[in-house]
């Protein structure tokens, strides 16, 4: 079973890379980008076959160590 | 006082801590690996500066889960001496012995250049120093953007925990904040390097005194 876990800052945390990438694709002409965000992806291979189960493991993987919850999220998506 | 410094794959500033140590009159530290499930029987354990684990996932994250850290949590709980600095700040945030986390700094450049520094109170780490004194500590970071939530900074400033506060914040620290210490007093995580101004090839000798504090704590 495969898992994508998608990390992103809490929302009101200063993104200063999001801010960055904001002001890059103003740059570049695209003047509808309001606000950007940047999060990070980790994709996860699992040998659960039960998606529940993936999921609750998936979890506390990201409370142990994946996401820093002071500061970022995470969204658990299972893939296959 | 005798001492150990915990070394991750990636610190490299453990010598310089050592150095300091040694020169502000403590016993040559113990370097103690990060795979080691004991610390040897000792005042003070610091976390150097450097780039445990090549920061992967996140600054501190990883060298945060190693099996050194719950005996240093043990230390810390026995009222042990803990001092962090710089990734050794973040290592102590992620483990979560100091509360907040240290974000990419607002400027998004890597700082590298001594900063001015004031102390806010007296404390184990800062007794040496007047308060309202105003120090030079180099810096050396890409991550010192230190953040946590109101009510965090709420509790750190109303039982006095910010130690020191930078007079020209570098980095965008939430309330200037450059060094906090745990409700206990007894661990300080701080991102600018007092071990690197102890000597007279340095920019100055103003870290000098946080050392010689611990070793006069020790004692």
């Amino acid at each position: 079973m495969k898992a994508r876990v998608t990390i992103t800052l809490k929302p009101g945390v200063l993104d200063p890379q999001g801010k960055a990438i904001e002001g890059a694709l103003a740059d570049l002409g695209f003047a509808d980008v309001a606000s950007a965000r940047q999060g990070k992806v980790i994709d996860l291979e699992l040998s659960a076959t039960d998606e529940a189960a993936a999921r609750a493991e998936v979890g506390q993987m990201c409370e142990a160590l994946l996401a820093n919850t002071v500061v970022e999220r995470y969204d658990i998506a299972i893939l296959a | 006082m005798r001492s150990a410094i915990v070394v991750f794959p990636g610190s490299n500033r453990e010598h310089d801590a050592a150095r300091a140590i040694r020169l502000a009159g403590g016993e040559a530290p113990d370097l103690v690996w990060h795979t080691e499930t004991e610390l040897p029987d000792v005042d003070l354990v610091m976390i150097p500066g450097g780039f445990a684990h090549g920061d992967y996932l996140r600054a501190g994250a990883i060298a945060a889960r190693s099996p050194i850290m719950r005996a240093v949590a043990n230390h810390a709980e026995r009222g042990g001496f803990v001092l962090g600095v710089c990734n050794g700040f973040q290592v102590l945030t992620e483990a979560r012995l100091l509360p907040g986390a240290l974000m990419r700094n607002a400027c998004l450049t890597f700082i590298c250049r001594p900063v001015g520094i004031r102390v806010e109170r007296s404390s184990l780490f800062s007794w040496r120093y007047d308060k309202g004194a105003e120090l030079v500590f180099p810096t050396a970071h890409h991550e010192g953007n230190y953040r946590a939530d109101e009510e965090t900074l709420r509790e750190l400033e109303g039982e006095g925990r910010v130690v020191f506060r930078y007079t020209d914040n570098p980095n965008g620290s939430a309330n200037d904040i450059a060094g906090i210490v745990n409700a206990k007093g007894n661990v300080l995580g701080m991102m600018p390097h007092p071990e690197d101004a102890v000597e007279a090839i340095h920019v100055c000798t103003d870290g000098l005194d946080l050392f010689r504090g611990l070793v006069g704590a020790a004692t």
